[in-house]
Parts: structure tokens; sequence; C-alpha cells
């Protein structure tokens, strides 16, 4: 198995491998997030568990943290070797004949994606890890003695320019995701009469959480 | 009708090349890519210039040598057929085309238009055929019962000619359509599965050490080539690769 990194296919199926991981994990992100749209109380509760149950702080976490770092890491690797593959261009390429605009831009979209993903680290991870493990407060709780997650949610979509950001970051996402669901079946394997149904659930997943993310995002900038 | 055409020339391997312009007039609509190629060399030789070197034998869609890349699509703008196959009347008066060669590290050029695709013969060679003594002993074609579906779709990897477009189309130079073709025409059939395992791990093996790149799915071969061969050959690869590498 420590080989199989070394070969094109293994590659390609380790990328699609923690890209389905990442997809799981965004559906279950959009799925607590747009619980602030209509419980805050249970958005508190929920968000309250997730940052404190050790199974998710101490083994999910870390694990997503990988994926997504081995996720990107890999894309740029892949994207070094494609481009050493050709070294001298075509002096008129026609791509739009034979491809997708965004099959042919997933590192674009993914570089984009990943702006966005440190952006979002910095507003939401850096200062909750700092809470929780540096000043040492698992409580949960603001000075009121009330949930603090849903305060600081809608606080964090108050100025219009970080809305802007994350409306754009989930465009790019939705970019990518467009060729990138079924892609990712391909790169398995899996490629017949039962995923040809899969294509629309591939586009519908790839543009309705994206547009959940922006809805609940906008949602809190016009309601507060 | 007239054209103005923009040519990659290359003396040979190691010269640095470039886009050269010519013009062609009285272009019948009916002609194929190839004979035009064939009047514009008359008219080379005829002013004592070195004629275009562009690879072909053929000329009936078949053997898979004639290749270019013709604004910006390997074997021009129609779809399911080679550029031997590829009519004039594509193309409108005064237009100006851009004839490159193939271009992937894996596929040197030669001279001119001329690439070596030897590559894919290695790969051939590492693992594209069933050890099965068939002179003189032929056994029946239906001794071995095989699927109606399974059949067809073999039949369908196997007519892959290895012009090499999948590579010359692919944003990443790849050439998994046509090792997933070539892998994928032996994984459907029983005559096949005695090296299966040994076949895709070879092939893929040298596949890689050719300097091909990795796909992503984007497509663009399936549609450039010249006989259809479908993007479920790749996928088929795939799962006959990880099949294989769990195994050994
Ligand atoms: C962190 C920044 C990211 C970067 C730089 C990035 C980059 C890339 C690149 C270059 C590819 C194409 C690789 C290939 O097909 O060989 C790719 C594929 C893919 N990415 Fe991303 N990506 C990022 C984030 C994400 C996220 C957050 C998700 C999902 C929620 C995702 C889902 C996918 C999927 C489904 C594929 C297709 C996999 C396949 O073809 O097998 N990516 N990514
Ligand atoms: S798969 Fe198609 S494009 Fe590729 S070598 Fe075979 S016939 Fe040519
Ligand atoms: S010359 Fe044989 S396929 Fe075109």
């Amino acid at each position: 198995m420590s080989g199989i990194l070394n070969s094109s296919i293994g590659r390609k199926v380790a990328m699609a491998l923690s890209a389905f991981f990442l997809m799981i994990f965004i559906l279950q992100h959009f799925a607590i997030n747009i619980l602030s749209v209509f419980s805050p109380d249970t958005f508190n509760e929920v968000s309250h568990f997730m940052g404190t149950f050790w199974l998710i702080q101490f083994v999910l976490q870390p694990v997503l943290i990988f994926g997504v770092v081995f996720h990107f890491i890999m894309g740029f690797v892949l994207e070094i070797k494609n481009k050493k593959a050709r070294q001298i261009s075509y002096a008129k390429n026609n791509g739009s004949a034979n491809s997708t605009w965004m099959s042919r831009n997933m590192i674009w979209s993914g570089g984009f994606i990943l702006v966005f993903l440190i952006i979002h680290f910095i507003d939401f991870w850096f200062p909750e890890i700092n809470t929780k493990y540096i000043v040492g407060d698992m409580s949960g709780t603001l000075p009121n003695g009330e949930f603090r997650y849903y305060e600081e949610l809608v606080h964090k979509f108050e100025p219009i320019w970080r809305v802007a950001l994350y409306c754009l970051g989930f465009v790019f996402l939705a970019l990518h995701l467009l060729h990138g669901f079924n892609s990712a079946f391909q790169s398995v394997g899996a490629n017949n009469k039962y995923t040809k149904g899969l294509k629309g659930f591939g586009k519908a997943y790839a543009i309705l959480i994206p547009l959940g993310f922006i809805f609940i995002a906008l949602f809190h900038h016009f309601n507060h | 009708m007239n054209l103005t055409l923009k040519i990659w020339r290359q003396k040979n391997a190691n010269d640095k090349g470039k886009m050269v312009d010519y013009q062609v007039s009285d272009i019948s609509p009916d002609m194929s890519f190839l004979e035009m190629l064939d009047v514009l060399n008359e008219q080379l030789i005829n002013k004592g210039e070195e004629p275009v070197a562009f690879d072909h034998d053929c000329r009936e869609g078949i053997c898979g040598m004639c290749s270019l890349y013709i604004n910006g699509e390997a074997h021009g703008p129609d779809r399911g057929v080679t550029t031997c196959q590829l009519h004039m009347r594509m193309f409108k008066d005064g237009d100006t085309i851009f004839i490159e060669p193939f271009r992937a590290k894996a596929f040197p050029v030669i001279k001119d238009l001329v690439v070596d695709r030897s590559a894919f013969d290695r790969i051939q060679h590492a693992g594209g055929f069933i050890s099965v003594n068939t002179s003189g002993n032929t056994i029946d074609a239906n001794a071995i019962p095989v699927n109606k579906h399974d059949a067809d779709d073999a039949f369908s990897a196997a007519t892959c000619i290895g012009c090499g477009a999948c590579v010359a189309s692919c944003k990443n130079s790849s050439a998994m359509l046509f090792v997933g073709a070539k892998v994928s025409q032996f994984a459907l059939l029983p005559q096949g599965q005695v090296e299966a395992t040994d076949r895709v791990m070879n092939m893929v093996k040298q596949m890689d050490e050719e300097g091909f790149g990795n796909c992503t799915n984007t497509g663009a071969c399936e549609v450039e080539c010249p006989k259809g061969i479908s993007l479920e050959n790749i996928a088929r690869m795939n799962s006959e690769y990880l099949k294989a590498s769990l195994k050994g």
C-alpha cells in the first residue's frame, strides 16, 4: 500500500478519497449551520457538543485537518506533475471545444477555496482554540451565562465585506464541486449504469450546498 | 478556397522549431485535410523548399498514423474522425488554420509535425496481450460463452487505433484513455483473466515511466477520440488497478 502514492492511479484514488471525506464533512457542517437560521438554541447546543466532545475534538478534527492539507498539497503536486508532462504548449488550443471550464481549472477554484479556508480559520477556528485550550474556558458561555456560539456567529456576519468574501468562497466551492463530485466517482473506478443517475445528484449537491451556506451568511447579515 | 496556414516547422528533434505562415489557394472543399497538405507540399517542392513532414498511412481512418493538432483540437474540429477523414468543408474560405504536432513530453517531435509515439508500443509490450497460442490450433470462437454486453464493450474498447489524440487533447497529457481501452478489451473477457493482475499493474507502471500526466477526468479525450472510446474504460482500468494492488 505504501507504494500506491507512487503510481498515477494511486494518487488519483487518494485524491478522490480525501475529496469524498471533505464532501461528507461539508454536508455535516451545513446541517449544523442551517440550525442557526431555524433555532439558535439548538445551534448553540449542537455547537457546544461538537466543540467539547473528545471524540470529535481529538480524533475527527485532526483527521479532518489532515484530509484538507493532504487534499490541497496533493492537488498542487498533481498540477505541477501534469504541467511537466507537456513542455511546449500549443500555439492554439481550443479547450472549451471538449471540456468544461470547471474541469480545466480545478487548481484555480481549489486555490480560492484555500484562501477562503485560511480566512475562515482565522475568523472561527483560531479564536475557538484560543478560548478553549489557551485561555482554558471550556464553558462555551458568555459572561451573562448564555451560550456564546450563536452570538459569535451573528457578530461575524455583520461586516458586509466578510459576507461578500464568504459568498465568493462558496461560488468557487460550487465550481469546484460541479466537476469534482462526479470526477471523484470516476477516479475510484465507478462509472456504470448506477453512477449515471448520480450525475444529476452531483450537480444538485454542488449547487445547493454552497447556495445554502450563502443563504446562511446573507440571512444573518440582513436579520441583525 | 484560399487559406492561410500556420504550421509548426522543426528540422529535427534538437531544433527549436517555430510556426511558419503559408498560403494555399484553389483548395476544393471535398479534399481531405491531408490532401490539402499534399497540395502545399507540391508547391513547396516546386519552389525547391523542404516539404512539411507529417504522418499518414492508410488515409481511411483505420491505422492511427495521421495526427496533427488543428485549430486547437486533435484531428481538427470534426467529431469521430481522424485527420485523413477530416474534410476541407469543415473550414471557410479565407480561414487561418493552425497546424501543430501532438504535444506531450512522452511524444517527442521527430520532424515538423511528426512525433514519436513509440511510448504507446512500449505500454502495449508491458501487458497488452494474452499468452495464448493461436497458430494452427485455433479453437471455435463460441467455445467459451461471453455475455453479449461484455463482448460489445470489449469490442468497442478494441477499436482504439492508438493514434494518441487522447494524449494530445488532454491538458495533462494523460494516456489513460488509451491504456484504459487496452486494459479493458481483455479485462472484460474470460480469455483476459489469466494475466489480468500483471497486465494492469505493468501497463500502468510503463505509462507512468514514459512521462504521461495524470488524468483529472476533464473528458477531453473522449470527445476528441476518433473511435469514441468512452471514459468508462478509464474507470474500469482504475478499478482493475485497485483490485490488482490489493491482491499483490
Ligand atoms: C483547500 C483547497 C483545495 C484545493 C487547493 C483543491 C484542489 C483540487 C485539485 C487541484 C483537484 C483536481 C485533482 C485531480 O483531479 O487530480 C481537486 C479535486 C477535487 N476536490 Fe479539491 N481542492 C480544495 C478543496 C476542496 C474541498 C473543500 C472540497 C470538498 C468539499 C474539494 C472537493 C474536491 C473533489 C470532489 C475533487 C475531485 C476528486 C477527483 O477527481 O478524484 N476540494 N481539488
Ligand atoms: S483512445 Fe481514442 S484517441 Fe486515444 S489512442 Fe485510442 S483511438 Fe486514439
Ligand atoms: S492515415 Fe490511417 S488513420 Fe489517418
